[in-house]
């Protein structure tokens, strides 16, 4: 069948509409990071004399090394947990049927349905009386209530698809459950262990309400908070230098994470969407 | 026998691995929720949560409770507003893009590499990188729209009444349109090759294909994520915190109970308002769950 070419002619229409409003934002904060004193103020779509100087303010005039660091430890801390956490549930609800199952399913997957503001003030108790406020173990805690479901319940759809005889095998073998789950599926399982760890750590990274709620001193804020409290006396004082310099830093590593793994993503999102 | 016996010790063994994930949620999310519920009914303050009364449903239809105070309506209406606007219009374009993303082209592994970007970037990050580029004064819209002679005056699109809501609006659908049509793009790929080669072979023209074959295949995997954005829209909170922080016109049910709680230490008044909140989204969550049982019995 021989192509129209005013239908080829649409699609790269649309295809070129699509890429420029995918990207030029992220492309003018890059831009605009790169700009100092008054050129910022032009709105110039390439830096006339690009300058890392706002990059180097961040590090130097905010915490924002500290702040980083803060984001690292809270996000690996919580994929770790939930990893964990939900590698021994999964291989539970995935693979043993037991009475009550399908209802704890449901209980597990309507957690990650709370509004988070809803557990605020429940939360924010339990918090003190454990004396992790403004502490990140608080921020880990806080986080698992929306990774957790979501790891289970995408194991569990992996965890489902491993065929029964590597299993029938195993208790031949005599094997303990944890060698189980841990040496023979875990390896079996890397793909959407990456694909839901990746997740989780996205999700903890960009968590902005219990950050903002859990933590008072600068120096255990978690960099969405951070950027979100950089801010000048009024709209026209706002160092939008600094501002942009910091989303750069703290995007470009998960744009890099998300464009090689997208595959994974890919398939981790649609277990947990469409087939849940 | 020895079967049985096999098979009831790995139940038993099962509870025991799911304990510690029901235990870690119980702690959190449970028991935090009906802590949430009970302060609720009470006058509790933030400053010290312990001294509290019992004042029963005062928060919530007494004089100055929630049902009574029209800020909480107003946010009410504007976070259904929102979530209504924003599924649908991301809905639309998802659709666009998946269906773009599905065809065959140089440029495809681009494209899909290109859409990811915006669903990558942290909320707060985009509604910073919007909040400058839509600055009234030295934004790179204002200019734009201006050298277009589109407008003459620069545009306030944060600050403007008229103009804060359907902005904030915009940048929504900008950053979550790729995660809608991720998943259109899946339930695309899902549809047998063999339906599209009978349409061709019969001379059907592309949009009745697309209108009487695809539609109707994609339909459930479109609903689906259409409710799980809902559910999410519902929620909103990061993006209008940080475009539009305390702005009356753009408040959202999850920055109004924030503020109660939080800025102006009411846990009592505040956690009414949330467990209102609870109770919309439990109410939507039902309707989905029922609406979707078979999926989800299948799935369990």
């Amino acid at each position: 069948m021989k192509k129209n070419p005013l239908m080829v002619l649409g699609f790269y229409l649309a295809s070129a509409l699509v890429l420029f409003f995918s990207l030029f934002p992220f492309y003018y904060a890059i831009v605009s990071s790169l700009k100092n004193g008054s050129a910022l103020f032009s709105t110039s779509l390439w830096p006339a004399h690009p300058s890392l100087a706002n990059y180097i303010a961040i590090f130097k005039e905010q915490s924002f090394g500290a702040n980083l660091s803060n984001s690292l430890f809270v996000a690996t801390g919580v994929v770790v947990f939930s990893l964990l956490l939900s590698m021994l549930a999964a291989y539970a609800l995935g693979r043993v049927s037991f009475r009550g199952r399908g209802t704890l399913m449901m209980c597990i997957l309507s957690v990650s349905m709370f509004p988070q503001v809803a557990l605020l003030s429940g939360l924010f108790e339990l918090i003190r009386t454990l004396g992790l406020y403004d502490s990140l173990w608080a921020l880990m805690l806080a986080d698992l209530i929306f990774t957790l479901p979501f790891t289970v319940w995408v194991l569990v759809t992996f965890m489902r698809d491993l065929p029964k005889e590597i299993e029938e095998a195993a208790v031949m073998d005599g094997v303990g459950i944890f060698t189980l789950i841990f040496r023979i599926f875990l390896p079996l399982l890397w793909p959407a262990l990456v694909a839901t760890g990746l997740l989780a750590f996205i999700a903890a990274w960009n968590e902005f309400l219990f950050a903002l709620t859990f933590t008072l001193s600068n120096e255990e804020r978690t960099v969405p908070v951070a950027i979100a409290l950089i801010s000048g006396g009024s709209s026209f004082e706002l160092p939008w230098g600094l501002l942009m310099a910091a989303s750069v830093i703290v995007t470009v590593p998960l744009i890099a994470l998300v464009l090689i793994f997208q595959r994974h993503i890919v398939s981790g999102l649609t277990a947990g969407a469409v087939k849940g | 026998m020895d079967d049985s016996l096999i098979a009831r010790a790995r139940r038993r063994q099962a509870y025991w691995l799911v304990l510690p994930t029901v235990i870690v949620l119980a702690a959190i999310a449970g028991w935090p929720l009906l802590r949430t519920i009970w302060f609720s009914l009470t006058n509790a303050q933030l400053s010290d949560m312990s001294a509290r009364e019992f004042v029963g449903l005062a928060n919530y239809i007494g004089e100055a409770g929630v049902l009574r105070d029209g800020e909480w309506w107003h946010s009410v209406s504007n976070t259904l507003f929102f979530a209504i606007i924003s599924v649908v219009l991301e809905s639309l374009l998802g659709l666009g893009v998946a269906l773009l993303l599905n065809t065959p082209s140089r440029i495809q592994a681009l494209l899909r590499a290109a859409v990811l970007v915006p669903w990558a970037i942290p909320t707060v990050v985009s509604a910073k990188m919007w909040s400058w580029m839509l600055n009234d004064q030295f934004g790179v819209v204002n200019a734009a729209l201006q050298s277009m002679h589109l407008i003459s005056t620069p545009l306030a699109f944060t600050a403007d009444p008229h103009l804060a809501f359907p902005t904030i609006i915009m940048v929504d659908v900008w950053k979550t349109t790729p995660f809608m049509a991720l998943l259109i793009l899946a339930a695309l790929q899902l549809v047998p090759e063999d339906c599209y080669e009978a349409a061709k072979v019969d001379g059907v023209p592309r949009w009745r294909v697309f209108r009487y074959i695809t539609l109707p295949l994609i339909m459930p995997g479109i609903l689906v994520a259409m409710i799980f954005r809902t559910l999410d829209a519902l929620r909103v909170f990061d993006l209008i915190y940080v475009m539009t922080s305390n702005s009356h016109v753009t408040k959202s049910m999850s920055v109004y109970v924030r503020e109660q709680l939080i800025d102006f230490q009411q846990v009592g008044y505040g956690s009414a308002s949330a467990t209102l909140l609870f109770l919309i989204i439990a109410l939507s969550t039902t309707i989905y769950m029922v609406g979707t049982r078979r999926r989800m019995e299948n799935a369990a």
